[in-house]
Parts: C-alpha cells; structure tokens; sequence
C-alpha cells in the first residue's frame, strides 16, 4: 500500500550540501507491520518526514495506494518520538485525542465514540479529563497512541515511539501497539534503533545503511503470533534474528551479507 | 517549601507592609511641613474624596479610558502578532516600522494628538492604545513565531485547518508571551492615563491630581496618588489572576517538566 521509490533528500545547495536520505527503494504490504531499523543519526526522521508529507523530497516519491504523496495524507497518521511535546498541554486527554478528528466533521456523538474507545483501548479511560502533563511518559505517549488510532488512519508511522520511556514501560507499550493494530487492523511503518525492538514487533525489518542512507536489506521475520515478551524472545529463531540484524547493521557497504543458516548457527555466540 | 515556610513568608507579605504603614503614620504625625500632611489627614481625605464622591465623575471616566484603550490594544497587538508570527515575510518587512513606531516617546504624540483628535476620550484612549500595543505586538510575534516545531508537525499531519491551528494551536502556544506583554501594557495604560489626563482635560483621576496640586489641596494630591498606587496594584493583581487561570496549562506542565 505504501510504496518509497528512489527517494532522495539532501538538505542545502552546493558544497554545503549533505545528502540526508541517499536512495531509498522499499514497499509496505497491506496491514503489514514493518520496522525501519538503523543506527542513531541514519536519517530515519529524515525519511518519516518524508513519508508523512511534512518534508518534500529531493528526488523520487512515496506513494500512499498509488498516490504521490505531497503533504500529509489524510488516512495517515504519526507518533512522535517527544510524546510531551506532541500533545497540546492546554487541552486534557479527551481534547487531545479529540482534536484531529475536527477535519472529519463527524456528528458529536460519533467522534465522542471514537475518541472514547481509543482512549479505552489505550486503558486511559479514567484520564479522559486530565492534562497530559498530568500524566507519565509512558501515559503520554499512550495518549499520542490513542490519538493516532481515533483519527482512524490506514497506515500509522511511529518515529521511535518508545525511545524515551524505560523498559518495563516500554515493553508494555511494545505489547500494547500489537494489540491495538490488530484491533485496528492499521498498516504500521515502525522507525527504531533498537533491534530487539524491531525483531519483536515486526512481520518485516528494513535495516537501513548510513550515510547516504540506503536500504542494506529487507528481512522477513516470521515469528510465531501473538508475540510475547518473554516467550517470543526465549526462541531460538528471536536470537538468530536479532543477530542477523546486529550483523547487518555493522556490515559495510559491498560485503557479501552473512547467509541466514550461518546467522542461526552462531546463535549461541551472540554479537 | 514546607508548611512553615510557607506560612512565614504568608505572613512576611502582610506584616512587612503594615509596618512600613505604621512608621510612615507616626512619622508623618509629626510632620509640620505642608507638603508632608499626616497620613490621618490624606486617609481621611481619601475617605471623603474617593468613597465615592469623586468616584463617579473622576475614577469611572478614568477607569473606562484605560479599559478601552487597553482592551484596543490587546486585540490588536494580539491580532496583528498572530498574523506577523507566523509570517517571515511580513515580520522582516514590518519590523522597522515598528521599532521606529515603539520608540517615539508617548507624550511626544500629545500634542498631535489634541491637535488631529482632539481634547476628548478618543484621543486619551488613543494615546493609552498606541503606547500598550507595542509590549503585546512584539509578544505575540515572538510567541507565535516560537511554536514548538513538533506542535505544529503535529497540527500538519493532522490536517488541522487553518482557523483551527491559529486559535487552537498557535494562540494558546503563544499565550504565556502573550501575557508577558499584556502585564507590560497594564502598568502602561496606568501611566498614559494619568499623563494625558493632565493635558487638556476636565476630568478624571490625574486631571484631579494636577488640579489638587495646583490650589494646594496637598491631602487631596496624596489621596490621589495613593488612588492611583492601589489601582495599580489591582489591576496588575487582576492580571496575574486571569494569567493563572488561562496558562494553569502552562504551569502544570513546566513544574512536570522540571520535576
């Protein structure tokens, strides 16, 4: 449904330019959850910016179900990384979550609905008229979650979501994000640095290459579902990922990629 | 603060001026200057004078002056920053208009003033607007201007309308400088009535300090003065509580963010 064709960004003119985003090339499926993994400063909000039609590309295009897209498209929807800085901290949780939805000009009692079962499936119904800022890091971001699903889009692009909160908070909200998208059935474009995190949640992993950025490969990750904290990553198969992943971030450019059978043999050895 | 602190600092606030009140009554009791009446005298005096002799045809055209002077500028100040906020452009190309516009001195324009508008309220409320809107344009302009980047990605990717964004967004995110400016323009608007109520004008709170002073009713100036420091004092009082009010907002969430 989404498609990154030959996308480039460079940001500046002439000798000062840097070149943020060198070629991008890869596809989101229908409904697919896909992770966009790489290392810190690779141009992963570079390219989210792009895909959300808030930077215009340099060079080649994203397409939204065959449209270019040109601006932010109206069946999309973004989570930021800085969830205290996302959210409005004059409105309560309800206006917050409310807000987007103003575009719809849906009746009242519909939006109402919205907003208070994505607030339910976020477990926040009790905060409904609390500030944001009343609330946890890992409250907020749940609350930019909520947002995000009551605005019903089709593909949810999240920038390192779960970056700032800690791990105990993280992992639920890991857990959380599956739930809800299967209770959405939303396509998910998932920016990360954590390659656990990506292995975890994802049905497909983009690793992405630094500078210029350019995609290093795709992998397919077929992990049984649901997926469980501590089940999922006590298999065998989680371990040989993550490896695999770890190994293919640090590869160079124009190394021959490590065969998958090999990366399941060195599991016991990780990197 | 703990409890205590608290209540000593509570209790500071009342007894400190109560006490420089006390020392000014028993210096001012054995006073024999002329200029220095006994605070007795200029308390009973404002007593007789101000409640409400003179309330109704001095402090009520006084007060309506700066409340609409004030109220001219607040909106458009307000009005004016959003648009010049949020627009380079208009902000480079305006900005020596009004550093030049802000500088001249405000008495300065009296005289144009009593000339083009004349004697009456509109050229004191013009006087008091002209001089507010500066503090509140250049707030404005700040605030809206300084929009936190992912506010308003946020506001872009959620198709926010352009109506929506400027009194949802933009407004309530430039309210703190907002309020910034609006607590300036209050102690100015103060000011600038008093001032242009002392040239060519027949009434009002300055105008009958001016005119105490020149038939030497000495009590009736201080119990002017003293009018006009308690006016003050509330209306910046009034400010700071509607402050509160609008921008809980804006204090809840900087005490979270540091804490």
């Amino acid at each position: 449904m989404l498609q990154v064709d030959h996308l480039k960004k460079t940001y500046g003119a002439g000798d000062d330019a840097v070149e943020a985003i060198g070629d991008l090339f890869f596809e989101v499926g229908e409904k697919e959850f896909v992770c966009v993994v790489g290392p810190s400063g690779c141009g992963k909000t570079t390219l989210l910016k792009c895909m959300s039609g808030l930077l215009p590309p340099t060079a080649g295009e994203v397409r939204l179900r065959d449209e270019r897209v040109d601006g932010p498209p109206e069946k999309m929807a973004l989570v930021f990384q800085e969830y205290s800085r996302s959210l409005f901290p004059w409105m309560t949780v309800r206006q917050n979550v409310a807000f987007p939805l103003r575009r719809k000009r849906l009746p009242k009692a519909e939006a109402g609905e919205l907003v208070e079962h994505a607030v339910r499936s976020v477990d926040l119904t009790r905060f409904l008229d609390r500030y944001p800022w009343e609330l946890s890091g890992g409250m907020q971001q749940r609350v930019a979650i909520a947002r995000a699903l009551a605005y019903q889009p089709e593909i949810l692009l999240m920038d390192e979501p779960f970056a700032s909160v800690d791990a105990q908070t993280r992992a639920d909200l890991e857990d959380l994000i599956l739930e809800v998208r299967r209770e959405y059935g939303v396509t998910v474009v998932f920016v990360t640095h954590d390659i656990d995190e990506s292995v975890y949640l994802s049905d497909r992993i983009v690793v992405l290459r630094p500078s210029p950025t350019e995609v290093q490969e795709v992998l397919d990750v077929d992990l049984p579902e649901p997926r469980d904290q501590v089940e999922t990553k006590e298999l065998p198969e989680f371990a040989s990922l993550r490896a695999y992943v770890y190994r293919s971030i640090k590869r160079k450019q124009g190394e021959a990629p490590a065969q998958r059978e090999a990366a399941s043999a060195a599991e016991s050895t990780p990197a | 603060m703990t409890r205590r602190t608290r209540l000593l600092a509570a209790a500071l606030e009342v007894i400190v001026p109560l006490a420089a009140l006390a020392v000014l009554w028993v210096w001012s009791a054995n006073q024999s200057s002329y200029y220095y009446p006994p605070l007795s005298d200029v308390l009973s005096t404002f007593n007789d004078t101000w409640i409400f002799e003179r309330f109704g045809s001095d402090v009520v055209p006084s007060l309506l002056r700066m409340a609409a002077g004030f109220s001219i500028a607040v909106v458009l100040g307000v009005a004016f920053g959003l648009v010049l906020g949020r627009s380079r452009r208009a902000r480079i190309g305006a900005t020596p208009i009004i550093e030049f516009l802000r500088a001249i001195p405000p008495p300065a324009l009296l005289p144009f003033g009593i000339l083009v508008i004349g004697v009456g309220n509109s050229m004191k409320v013009f006087i008091i607007a002209f001089v507010c809107v500066w503090p509140v344009l250049l707030n404005t302009i700040d605030g809206a201007a300084g929009v936190d980047p992912t506010l308003e990605d946020t506001t872009r990717v959620y198709g926010i309308g352009r109506r929506d964004s400027l009194l949802r967004v933009i407004l309530p995110a430039a309210g703190p400088q907002i309020f910034a400016g609006v607590r300036t323009a209050v102690s100015l608007a103060l000011i600038l009535m008093v001032i242009s109520e002392m040239v060519a004008s027949t009434n009002g709170i300055g105008y009958f300090v001016l005119q105490a002073q020149r038939s030497f009713a000495i009590p009736e100036m201080w119990s002017g003065i003293l009018l006009l420091g308690i006016l003050g004092y509330l209306l910046n009082g009034a400010v700071v509580l509607v402050e509160r009010r609008v921008l809980r907002w804006h204090r809840g969430a900087r005490a979270s963010a540091l804490g």
